[in-house]
């Protein structure tokens, strides 16, 4: 029926680049035994983990050390808030209303585990504001978990700027903590690292679910002044299921997983070879350079034409893939399915088409309201997108528009 | 979260939703399209909010106290759209007696069922369709939209 087919939904998940499968192959039946044994084929498989570990610690500017692989961001997001909130098994946490649901639901875990949470409120342009994160510290603010990059409205925020305040805030706390106690010995001596020692160990820790943005943005950890981070391999033209958690030397997590004690006691279980070879080879694929914001920027011009029809979230600092549109009178899931007739791949932030029957929580938080959220589409680019297959996608949703306008009451 | 059905099935290739709602969906019957003149609809109903996701019109020429023309328009989802069609298709030419009885059940039979959280939100068509009956009933025709 149909011969063409376009897939404009990268967000959601890219396909696995040729390199990275070709890369991975040899981990699956060849090099398959355990990297924890001593023999030398197990050697060969702990020394392809270590290649891995090394490529993904570059990437971040990390040491191997500090890299754990799990099962995917999902994962990766449970274990470091979980991980750090039952560690210190009380407190408060900060994260916003528009994380990814591993996030907001490991979050909504803790407060039925007794910890307090504040969820940040995003401006209309789809920003948390440092100043709000400022606000929201307390004095048992135990973790900051803030994304990177929003996976539907494909905002960035301002990371740099919120472990900026997280800092200041640290010293200040340790300031005060120190000024009327003697506890703390008033040498001389005490040089800068003692003072950044003592404030790494304080709290608030800083997480960042840094999926979407893996793929665009700096990811350097030390850049970013992030204690934690997260992103994953089917983002990125990788594998899915793996998952990378950036932890920090000295960050004391409690275990989600219990085992024999891989990935440096963190994260137990059999190493998933091919995989982590597979999101090293991705991660060594990026490229700074792309087409997408050209076409992103192309495709917004040309949707805004069409009658009724808004952005959401900023046209700045937004990823140069992302594109999210609410379309009065056209009903989300119906376009994607009319979309879907024509060979054209993309998502909905509409109720319908999720599984929990509300509309996106996103486009709900950055006050665009219900309606905009049912009407919503995600048209999501990527590397390979042509401006052909952007045109071909323009010239079907408009009829699509039209028809879906004429039935829609 | 509460139900394990979604648009599409397991294997991913065919369709949860059954041929006649496809049908319907992409080719609605009876629709209450920009051409058609409203004048002469003597019952209207409407239900839903866009806010919820799904808003349900519906027009009626009753004669004689039968249906004799079914006009619509649906904002929702692709079984809100196919389920509203059905009906326009099952209340034309019924007594307004028997297509005021028109349950929400008899439209997810007719449409050859319907995935089961999909089955609350979508079928308003039948309210709509009653609250038609009530208001050509009642003799006072609110609005004509």
């Amino acid at each position: 029926m149909q011969n063409k087919q376009v897939y404009l939904d990268y967000a959601s998940t890219t396909p696995t680049d040729p390199k990275v499968v070709q890369a991975m192959l040899p981990y699956f039946s060849d090099v398959f035994a355990n990297p924890s044994a001593l023999y030398r084929p197990a050697l060969k498989a702990k020394a392809a983990i270590d290649k891995s570990r090394q490529i993904i610690a570059d990437f971040l500017g990390a040491k191997p050390s500090e890299i754990i692989f799990t099962s995917g961001g999902t994962e990766s997001d449970n274990l470091a808030i979980l991980g750090i909130a039952r560690f210190i098994k009380k407190g408060h946490i900060v994260t916003s209303q528009i994380e990814h649901p591993a996030v907001l639901n490991s979050c909504k875990q803790l407060k039925k585990e007794g910890f307090e949470v504040t969820y940040l409120k995003p401006d209309h342009d789809g920003f948390i504001s440092p100043q709000d994160v400022k606000k929201a510290l307390k004095k048992n603010t135990i973790l900051v978990s803030i994304m990177y990059a929003n996976n539907e409205i494909g905002t960035i925020q301002p990371v740099k700027e919120i472990s900026n305040i997280i800092r200041d805030f640290k010293l200040s706390k340790f300031k005060s903590q120190n000024s009327n106690k003697s506890q703390f010995p008033k040498s001389k001596n005490l040089g800068f690292s003692a003072l950044d020692l003592m404030l790494e160990k304080s709290y608030p820790l800083f997480h960042s679910d840094s999926c979407q943005a893996a793929e665009y943005l700096d990811m350097n950890v030390s850049r970013l002044g992030v204690d934690l981070l997260t992103f994953n391999g089917s983002k990125i033209y990788g594998p899915k299921g793996i998952g990378v958690l950036y932890i920090k030397e000295g960050t004391k997590i409690e275990l989600i997983i219990y085992g024999g004690g891989q990935e440096n006691q963190m994260r137990s279980g059999t190493e998933n070879v091919p995989l982590i070879v597979g999101i090293a080879e991705a991660v060594k694929l990026i490229k700074k350079s792309k087409t997408e914001k050209a076409h992103r920027d192309y495709l917004i011009r040309e949707l805004l034409k069409i009658k009724d029809v808004s952005l959401n979230g900023s046209i700045k600092n937004r990823l140069d893939n992302n594109v999210n549109v609410s379309i009065k009178g056209v009903e989300g899931e119906s376009a994607v399915l009319y979309l879907d007739r024509e060979g054209i791949f993309v998502s909905t932030g509409s109720a319908c088409s999720s599984k929990s029957l509300e509309p996106s929580h996103v486009i709900q938080a950055i006050g665009a309201g219900r309606e905009a959220a049912h009407s919503s589409l995600r048209i999501t680019l990527g590397r390979k997108t042509t401006k052909t297959e952007i045109d071909y996608f323009l010239k079907k949703v408009k009829i699509i528009v039209e028809n879906l306008r004429e039935i829609s009451a | 979260m509460k139900s394990d059905f979604d648009v599409k099935e397991q294997s991913g290739t065919k369709w949860i939703y059954s041929q006649k709602v496809e049908d319907h969906f992409f080719s609605p019957r009876n629709v209450m399209t920009r051409n058609i003149k409203k004048t002469g609809y003597n019952g209207y109903g409407a239900v839903g909010s866009p806010a919820c996701g799904d808003v349900m019109r519906v027009w009626l020429k009753i004669k004689n106290n039968k249906i004799i023309d079914f006009k619509w328009k649906t904002f929702g989802c692709a079984s809100a759209i196919a389920a509203t069609s059905i009906l326009s298709e099952m209340a034309t030419g019924k007594s307004i007696d028997l297509a005021y009885k028109i349950t929400a059940q008899d439209i997810v039979k007719k449409l050859g069922g319907l995935p089961k959280r999909k089955i609350h939100c979508s079928i308003l068509g039948d309210q709509a369709l009653r609250l038609a009956i009530e208001n050509y009933r009642n003799q006072k025709p609110k609005k004509v939209l």
